[in-house]
């Protein structure tokens, strides 16, 4: 009979593929597979085991997926993981699963429970990407960096990134995710991961002035101003308004802030 | 800077050019090659929305609202009597660099009210996209305005640093033209846009064969009608629009419910609604032609001057051609499923899809997404029950409209009575 299992891992994609290789090759039973301090469930059965982040059995896995899988496929695996919600693992386990086992390209077939659940979890994730690259609003720091500092609801940093590369190659930039304590950092080289200890007085708006370029507050009012003078107000709709910039995205917006 | 005059510029200038409606800022395939700022090649991007939910991509603005016409329509019209102001072009270049650096935008909107003479005004904002373009190495998105009347040599240069271009033609009519814009040509606003898409026609051409051929306004030409001032029918301004799409290859047709500007004998009093409905009657339109292989005189013709407001135009144009349907969802062709009321594009394509592999009953189509209070009444598909009992057209439009609601079915009731 295989073994049933519960597989530990540093929190990492790398560290959650390491896990899928583990259990081919002891041909485990897994019943979950979940970050170090992730919410204990069924320990009936099976201790939790450690699992190792291994770079070269991670990219083994990827390669065989690669193999079988289309790229939209594998973009809804990563971008599902980033989500990280709770269980995910144990759906982009069977769906891997069910990608190897046939030999056709499966991954688009949504009547399978796991890749549908996949998929809407990428979805969300896509559409978080998607409003962080339009409602990050940076503000310029007295040594001249851009600033933003984010809430985002999943992990969207890593997808982020080549977007505000690509586009702002001229400038020095952080955007700073404070839930999950890290961010990125353009240094007109590369794009670095830092943490930082920040004074929670920078704040997500405005420009308190110990930290801020003289002349910040004074573009936020420019952009207020245009953000009031080219509304319509006999075309007012405010549901419309709220629909396509709900309320908790309004903690980043200037336009809202001052 | 002079923070404080520039933000009285700002509210003049910016208030004055609200009524632009377009603010797309895709289509552009400008990469950031130079390691310079900005970058425009992948999809639009909606920095924010204002309290009307119109969205905010670009910094749209006037160069200034000082203007030699008199059009009874427009804010700037030379006998209004409003406050003036002009930017200078190094402060609108500041301005949108300082935004975009900020990720408040997408890009630059720049129109003008037209001051000296039409070549005079485009070269002003020609300057402005060009020093963008050579100085700051800006590589966002640009929409400039082409100035009625403007010369060849200015459409030219314009689009060598615009990725769009576009002329409002604002009036649907000829006659209306006349009546409310007696200083304008009709001429006047069709010379640059048959320049322009001479112009991409040749750049593409030539592209094809020389490889570092610059690009020519790479996110096409667009237009404007105002709609509601001057008394014409739908039909009027469908068939302008079709012939904007055709001659000039137009990206895009917008249309704009009038907001009544003035008290004028020959227009809308102050204070009267603006037709949200019938625009988005017309947009529902225009998207049927583009998308949905509809030919305009199917939707609009001598019987039928005006869309139908109670219902969009492809249920009113399948009311009045019952004998085409019922259709079987499993067999009909693509062409025929577009035209089924309740199925949009995406719904058409996972249909395509799905049938492949199974016939698809009610079931299925529910869980694709179609509106099925609408489309069940003309179709049939894997199932032994179907809705088809042969109503009569007004008894089915109804029926349809008894279980369904609409974001403008309160104001049916006043705005009909107009007809």
């Amino acid at each position: 009979m295989e073994q049933q299992a519960i597989l530990v891992y540093d929190g990492t994609l790398e560290g959650f593929l390491c896990c899928v290789f583990t259990a081919y090759e002891e041909k485990l039973k897994v019943v979950d597979i979940k970050p170090p301090g992730g919410q204990a469930g069924q320990q009936l059965f099976s201790e939790p085991r450690e699992v190792f982040t291994e770079p070269e059995k991670a990219k083994r896995v990827w390669s065989s997926l690669k193999k079988k899988a289309s790229a939209a496929g594998l973009r809804d695996l990563k971008w599902a993981f980033l989500s990280e919600i709770l269980g995910m693992e144990m759906h982009m386990y069977s769906m891997i699963r069910y990608i190897l086992a046939e030999n056709v390209p499966v991954d688009r077939d949504f009547s399978h429970p796991a890749v549908l659940k996949v998929s809407q979890a990428a979805k969300k994730v896509g559409r978080e990407k998607h409003r962080m690259e339009a409602f990050v609003r940076f503000r310029l720091t007295k040594d001249e960096v851009y600033f933003a500092a984010i809430e985002p609801d999943f992990n969207v940093l890593p997808v982020i990134k080549s977007h505000f590369k690509n586009r702002y190659a001229d400038q020095k930039w952080i955007i700073y995710d404070l839930k999950r304590n890290f961010g990125i950092a353009w240094d007109l080289s590369v794009v670095n991961y830092i943490t930082l200890d920040l004074d929670p007085a920078i704040g997500i708006s405005g420009a308190p002035e110990a930290y801020f370029h003289s002349s910040e507050i004074a573009f936020q009012k420019l952009w207020n101003q245009y953000f009031t003078s080219t509304n319509i107000k006999s075309r007012a709709n405010q549901k419309l308004h709220v629909q396509h910039l709900p309320k908790r995205y309004w903690k980043y917006l200037t336009e809202k802030n001052l | 800077m002079d923070y404080e005059r520039i933000k009285e510029k700002l509210s003049i200038l910016a208030d004055a050019a609200k009524y632009d409606v377009s603010c797309s800022s895709s289509g552009s395939k400008r990469k950031n090659t130079t390691n310079g700022l900005g970058d425009s090649s992948g999809m639009g991007i909606c920095h924010s929305y204002t309290e009307d939910g119109r969205c905010v991509s670009l910094l749209k603005i006037l160069l200034t609202n000082h203007c030699i016409f008199d059009c009874a329509y427009c804010v700037t019209r030379k006998s209004n009597d409003i406050k003036r102001a002009a930017f200078k072009v190094q402060e609108v270049v500041d301005l949108t660099i300082h935004f975009y650096r900020r990720n408040y935008i997408e890009g630059l909107f720049l129109s003008s009210g037209i001051f000296k003479d039409a070549d005079y005004t485009m070269e002003r904002l020609i300057q402005v996209a060009k020093k963008l373009r050579l100085e700051e190495n800006f590589n966002g998105y640009i929409h400039l305005k082409s100035i009625p009347g403007a010369s060849d040599e200015l459409m030219r240069e314009a689009g060598l640093y615009a990725d769009r271009l576009s002329v409002n033609i604002e009036i649907p009519t000829k006659s209306g033209l006349k009546l409310l814009a007696p200083d304008k040509k009709h001429e006047d606003f069709m010379k640059p846009m048959e320049k322009v898409k001479n112009e991409i026609i040749q750049y593409k051409q030539e592209s094809k064969l020389i490889k570092r051929t610059p690009r020519y306004a790479p996110a096409g030409q667009s237009t404007q009608m105002i709609i509601g001032a001057s008394g014409e029918s739908d039909r009027d301004i469908m068939y302008s629009a079709t012939f904007f799409y055709k001659k000039y290859n137009m990206k895009r047709v917008y249309y704009s419910g009038y907001v009544p500007v003035a008290n004028d004998p020959r227009l809308p009093a102050l204070g009267s609604k603006v037709p949200l409905l019938r625009e988005n009657r017309l947009y529902q339109t225009d998207w049927l032609l583009r998308f949905y292989g509809f030919d305009i005189r199917e939707l609009l013709n001598e019987q039928h001057l005006n869309l139908d407001l109670e219902v969009d135009p492809k249920l009113s144009w399948a009311l009045r051609n019952r004998h085409l349907f019922p259709v079987n969802i499993n067999r009909v062709e693509k062409q025929l499923l577009l035209r089924i009321p309740g199925i949009g594009l995406k719904s058409v394509n996972k249909i395509l899809h799905a049938r492949k592999f199974r016939k698809l009953n009610w079931e299925h189509l529910k869980n694709i997404g179609i509106a099925m209070n609408r489309a069940k009444h003309f179709i049939t598909c894997d199932s032994r029950e179907f809705e088809v009992k042969e109503p009569s057209s007004e008894y089915l439009k109804n029926i349809i409209l008894g279980t369904s609601s609409g974001k403008f079915r309160k104001d049916i009731g006043s705005q009909l009575s107009l007809f």
